[in-house]
């Protein structure tokens, strides 16, 4: 059984191949779909004729389309994704040391959704019609219709300007503090690690008003699949049959239902995920949180195409990595699949 | 035709938020439709005399920093913002129609290939798509449009597919060939009508959907210019005054945006109640 679900894991590793070559072309086709003649852009507006042939050939564009592709494959092995134009460095190590900045925002904002919408959805299916009930589904729908930067904004007016109980919506730390020492690149985690309980604090009041806007916006989704499979599940033959053998509500509910409901939850989490990662660029305007969210808005503004492409390229590439940790998990957790293989 | 007339007078009787969703959604209509002629105040002209005042009988809404009448901002841009949503979705649901109902009509190569393609759209996150694709098509207003009928091209042929595929071998299609009609006569009249219902749904649930994008892209300064009324560029111009508390510039195009989504949103659950009650959650 054990070899069965390697083997599974295995081929759905295999799978993810064609999926990120997709990205590879597409992100391969938005590079070069540039309005205008790229040398010309680079060459800037004083370059004459041979200037712009020059720089067309350091770029490798007056090569034929199929040949460009294939540089482009190497420069990406080697981990070489452009200059950033208006900041001058590579766009890997722009991207890179801005990333566990997004990183952490969205998972704390994914951890808090998961944390409220699950027990909220069980809640709502384990007593229809109630109160819970009705405040999920409510939840649920207002949370989708919700504009995730309006949301943040709400939040900021709520507390910041009218309780005064967040700090100023500037960042990940307010100047005051030193950001600590670089181990992970999660300020909450460095922090503690270094032992400074102060920078500790400071930063998670500042993560508080982003990741609570992230996570209402990715609430919904999840509460919504959670009570639809739960509700599922506990109408089920097993679940009957395991009542009517005797079995405690309790064990019935976590150890019958739970397990078989999340499964479906798991999928939702991926996608939910999927909106996260569009949604944390909105989230990070309105927080001026130094992300890359906020690198690539600064750069679509500038025209700075390389580093807009590199951001589209990394966080595809974050997505395909998150899926497919989910269905291993999915392997791991779904007890049928390593019986029927 | 009557059996579904009572079917809706039941549902609407049944659900009074589906009721709720037509009502919000006819408004919407009248303001898209009429907004330049009902607001107040002309929406571009400004008076700095006035500037940044709270809402009051004459400025429902408050004004802005210049002395624009919110009010008749938030209803100008109704237009433009279901504009954008509209000519995207009708795009998509075009594209993603055909593209669907020959890739499970067909299957073989065609299907292959247009799975592929709706596979490797879904691979992106999709706003972060759509930013890529703005930044390489040029940042204008139509590039908006295609973009975000691009992201959501996928739903639909995804549905398209998935309908055509389980009537591929239906006794109506098997009788529609063996009397002689062509593929593209069966995809149009015999297909064609039967996968419309949960097209529809589709539509109405990915409407909402399609708005937040276009939104969220002007919000970080994409497509629409700062003078035009829109709702997305007028949250991001008004994000300035939150935190000196003028919270009416921000607030109020958010909210219509809100409930412009809230109506799709609930428009389409009704219409999915209406059309299949066993989806009903």
């Amino acid at each position: 059984m054990k070899g069965d679900s390697l083997l599974l894991i295995g081929r759905r590793l295999l799978q993810a191949a064609p999926v990120v070559m997709g990205i590879i072309v597409v992100t391969f086709i938005l590079t070069r779909a540039l309005p205008g003649d790229p040398a010309v852009f680079f060459a800037g507006p004083a370059a004459d004729e041979k200037s712009i042939a020059e720089i067309r050939a350091s770029l490798g564009l007056d090569k034929s389309w199929p040949e460009q592709f294939w540089v482009y494959l190497q420069n990406l092995s080697r981990g070489d994704l452009g200059k950033s134009i208006s900041t001058g460095q590579p766009v890997m190590e722009e991207i890179a040391t801005r990333l566990p900045a997004s990183l952490e925002l969205t998972l704390m904002g994914l951890l808090l959704a998961v944390a409220i919408a699950i027990p909220l959805g069980i809640l709502a299916a384990t007593r229809p019609n109630s109160f819970v009930d009705h405040l999920c589904r409510i939840v649920v729908t207002i949370g989708v219709s919700l504009p995730t930067f309006f949301t943040g904004l709400f939040l900021v007016y709520i507390f910041y300007f009218l309780l005064g109980l967040s700090p100023a919506p500037l960042g990940r730390l307010s100047i005051i503090h030193i950001s600590p020492d670089h181990v992970t690149g999660f300020y909450l985690i460095d922090s503690l690690i270094a032992g400074d309980l102060e920078v500790f604090r400071a930063a998670l009041s500042q993560m508080i008003l982003p990741a609570s806007t992230l996570a209402i916006f990715a609430l919904a989704p999840l509460a919504r699949m959670t009570r639809a499979a739960m509700l599922g599940v506990l109408s089920s033959d097993y679940v009957r049959t395991a009542r009517a053998s005797g079995l405690s509500s309790r064990t019935v509910l976590w150890v019958y239902a739970f397990q078989n409901a999340m499964l479906p939850v798991l999928t939702t989490l991926g996608m939910v995920f999927s909106f996260l990662l569009g949604a944390n660029v909105l989230v990070e305007k309105v927080f001026a949180w130094p992300g890359i969210g906020s690198f690539a808005i600064e750069a679509l503004i500038a025209s700075d195409y390389a580093a807009v492409q590199g951001f589209v390229l990394a966080m595809a590439l974050m997505y395909v990595l998150l899926n497919l940790a989910i269905d291993i998990l999915y392997t791991v957790v779904d007890p049928r699949i390593g019986l029927e293989g | 035709m009557s059996a579904h007339l009572r079917h809706l007078r039941y549902v609407m009787g049944e659900n009074p938020v589906t009721l709720f969703s037509f009502v919000l959604f006819f408004l919407l209509l009248v303001l898209g439709l009429f907004g330049p002629w009902l607001a107040p105040y002309d929406p571009l002209a400004s008076d700095t005399a006035n500037a940044l005042k709270p809402p009051s009988w004459a400025h429902p809404f408050g004004t802005d920093n210049l002395g624009r009448d919110v009010f008749s901002r938030v209803i100008t841009a109704t237009r433009l913002d279901l504009a954008i949503s509209v000519a995207a979705v009708s795009l998509s649901f075009v594209a993603g129609s055909v593209a669907g109902v020959c890739a499970g009509y067909f299957g073989g190569v065609t299907d292959k290939l247009i799975s592929r393609l709706t596979d490797t759209i879904m691979a992106f996150p999709l706003f972060v798509l759509a930013m890529g694709i703005v930044s390489a098509l040029g940042n204008t207003i139509e590039n908006i449009v295609y973009t975000t009928a691009v992201i959501n091209f996928p739903f639909y042929a995804r549905v398209a597919r998935a309908e055509a595929n389980s009537r591929r071998e239906a006794g109506f299609v098997e009788a529609a060939r063996l009397s002689g009609n062509g593929h593209g006569r069966i995809l149009l009249f015999h297909m064609g009508p039967n996968i419309m219902p949960p097209m529809m749904v589709q539509i109405s649930l990915n409407m909402g959907y399609a708005i937040l994008n276009a939104a969220g892209l002007s919000f970080i300064g994409l497509g629409v210019r700062p003078p035009t009324p829109e709702w997305g560029i007028m949250v991001a111009e008004g994000a300035k005054f939150i935190v000196s508390g003028e919270w009416w510039l921000a607030i109020f195009p958010g909210a219509a945006l809100m409930l412009a989504v809230l109506c799709f949103n609930l428009l389409g659950d009704g219409l999915r109640d209406l059309i299949d009650p066993r989806m009903r959650t």
